[in-house]
């Protein structure tokens, strides 16, 4: 089967990764493109057009200090993408390693897991608030503190994944016939790994977009000079009831963005684990 | 019995090692915790000062066994910005946040249990289709973003609840649930997907099973058949769930009280946060991790009520 028909036919069979990938595909286009789509500066202030509701010049009106609410909206997009995309790759590699050590090497399966199992009775937002405090507001401190809590996550599942293979025939065989530790790694381990890690890896991306907003929402998330969906809505907060649009925008922006990866989460795992099939 | 008296000792690891990161974190830092705590606008007075309050100096480990011996007589160091003890600043303003997340759970699952038992009855079906549209969408909305909208609605434009505030129980029940209403809702709806995707996965499973069509066969009636048999062979995930996602809970209502202004823990951190008041904060984490571990061994103890084999 070419890739094309390959892709038909998972999009015929679950319309949610089309849904899904469709809808992260154009946010993903509008944060690229945001300086060519009628935007202005999204810092330019404009006391004209203060607590302006949504008009003809300016789409989605002004935010308290004027600025357009449009260009902050979409410039919005980048900050919410980044730290998804960073925090899924980063807690996904980190995640790996430790899974995969602790799969294998016992004395240290012991420590990493209940260092790990510490780690989750953390609240992921706590966690990211007291290593956020202590190091001060940055877009990279945000991206640390939540790819830290979400990395046990990832470090169960592959390490479970490791340790019910590692008794599997097939791997038991590699392993008599002399394969090296790392080709077993790269072609049984790995392999048999991915589509979980995929199914997880959407999972963290939406939830660090989540985990993002609220923390710039609460004040430790990033700078507030950055225009972020999260930002934009405690900027909004003390106004909301003359100015209810300074915060529904990027409170639509964010939502959509999460069904997005959510929806091809969802998705994914229907997918590729038979288990999780409609019935 | 082995098996309660395991999961209580399982605990106390999970707890120790809690503490140990909450505690780590100020030392491993990179760069001078004290200076950032202190602002950029501190004079070296103010940022030696911190350094001292929080025994930045002294070694590592003298410090953590001070603090750890502290902690099991329930001193949990002191506020920078207060000067009160930290357990004092959370235990007043516990109440709040206790009432807030008991709602929040209750609405959550009154909603949820039904609306997955109902997707798994009728699965595959329109009522399936909707009840996880719900679902994936009330997973997907950011719980401020439910609040707000909600505000707007029903304070806003029809004028039915107070956009904000807080009154507690001892000033009457009828102030107490308005007040609570939105938040409470908000928060348990956010909850609720979760839950209720589980239980129609779980529901799902069960209904395939033999006796199920056994059950049907005897001419046993719906209700009966879903209530005594389906829902409880079906508990123990739908249990688990509602107890891992406490930890969305919690950060839910440190979210819910800044929109609504409630006087809880969670309003005490965001306080905490722009007051770079650490020793708060520390205190709440680690106030805050207890509290889940200790749902989740309650929902591991409550295992017991429905699977007779774990009573063995």
């Amino acid at each position: 089967m070419t890739t094309i028909a390959a892709l038909r036919e998972t999009s015929v069979r679950h319309p949610a990764i089309l849904v899904g990938g469709g809808l992260l595909v154009l946010v993903t286009l509008i944060a690229l493109a945001a300086p060519w789509l009628w935007t202005v500066d999204p810092h330019k202030l404009s006391p004209l057009t203060r607590l302006r509701p949504p008009n003809a010049n300016a789409w989605f009106g002004g935010d308290m200090v004027g600025r357009d609410l449009y260009s902050r909206t979409l410039y919005g997009a980048r900050v919410s993408l980044i730290v998804g995309l960073s925090v899924a790759v980063l807690s996904t590699v980190l995640g790996l390693a430790v899974g995969l050590v602790a799969g294998f090497v016992r004395w240290f399966d012991t420590i990493a897991m209940r260092m790990m199992d510490g780690m989750m009775a953390i609240p992921a937002i706590l966690l990211a608030v007291a290593m956020i405090a202590l190091t001060g507001a940055s877009l990279q401190n945000v991206v640390i503190a939540i790819t830290v809590s979400e990395v046990p996550r990832v470090a169960r599942l592959v390490r479970s994944v490791v340790v019910s293979l590692k008794e599997r025939p097939f791997v038991e065989a590699a392993d008599m016939v002399g394969t090296r530790f790392p080709a077993l790694l790269w072609r049984h381990i790995l392999p048999n790994a991915m589509a979980p890690l995929l199914v997880q890896g959407s999972y963290i991306f939406a939830s660090a977009v989540l985990i993002e907003a609220a923390l710039s929402f609460i004040g430790a998330g990033t700078p507030p000079d950055i225009p972020s969906w999260g930002n934009m809505i405690a900027e909004g907060r003390n106004v909301f009831q003359i100015a209810p649009h300074i915060v529904l925008f990027p409170g639509i922006a964010l939502a959509i963005t999460v069904l997005a990866v959510n929806l091809v989460g969802d998705g994914l795992r229907d997918a590729l684990d038979p288990r999780f099939e409609k019935r | 019995m082995t098996y309660v008296l395991g999961r209580l000792l399982a605990t106390l690891p999970v707890m120790a090692v809690v503490a140990i990161i909450v505690f780590s974190l100020l030392h491993l830092s990179p760069g001078d915790p004290a200076h950032v705590l202190a602002g950029e606008t501190a004079t070296p007075d103010e940022v030696q000062k911190i350094r001292e309050a929080l025994g930045l100096e002294r070694p590592f480990l003298t410090r953590f066994a001070e603090w750890s011996l502290g902690i099991l007589r329930g001193d949990l160091g002191h506020s920078i910005f207060f000067g009160r003890s930290v357990a004092d600043l959370i235990v007043q303003r516990a109440g709040p946040s206790i009432a807030l997340s008991l709602l929040a759970m209750g609405i959550a699952i009154v909603i949820a249990v039904p609306l997955g038992t109902l997707a798994a009855w009728r699965s595959g079906r329109a009522a399936d289709r909707l009840s996880m549209g719900f679902a994936v969408i009330g997973f997907s909305l950011p719980v401020f973003v439910l609040c707000y909208l909600l505000i707007f609605l029903f304070s806003v434009k029809l004028g039915w609840l107070p956009v904000q505030g807080y009154r507690p129980l001892s000033e009457g029940a009828w102030q107490f649930f308005r007040h609570l209403a939105l938040p409470s809702l908000a928060l348990g709806l956010v909850y609720s997907a979760l839950i209720a995707r589980i239980t129609r996965a779980s529901m799902l499973e069960v209904l395939g099973q033999d006796y199920m069509r056994t059950a049907r066969a005897k001419g046993l009636g719906l209700w009966r058949m879903i209530f005594r048999h389906a829902l409880k062979n079906a508990a123990v995930p739908i249990v688990t769930v509602i107890g891992i996602g406490f930890g969305l809970l919690i950060s839910g209502v440190v979210v819910t009280e800044t929109v609504f202004n409630i006087p809880g823990v969670g309003r005490l951190t965001v306080d905490a946060i722009l007051r770079r008041d650490y020793p708060v904060i520390q205190g709440v984490v680690l106030v805050f991790s207890a509290v889940y571990v200790l749902i989740n061994l309650a929902v591991d103890l409550s295992y017991v009520l429905f699977d007779p084999r774990i009573r063995q």
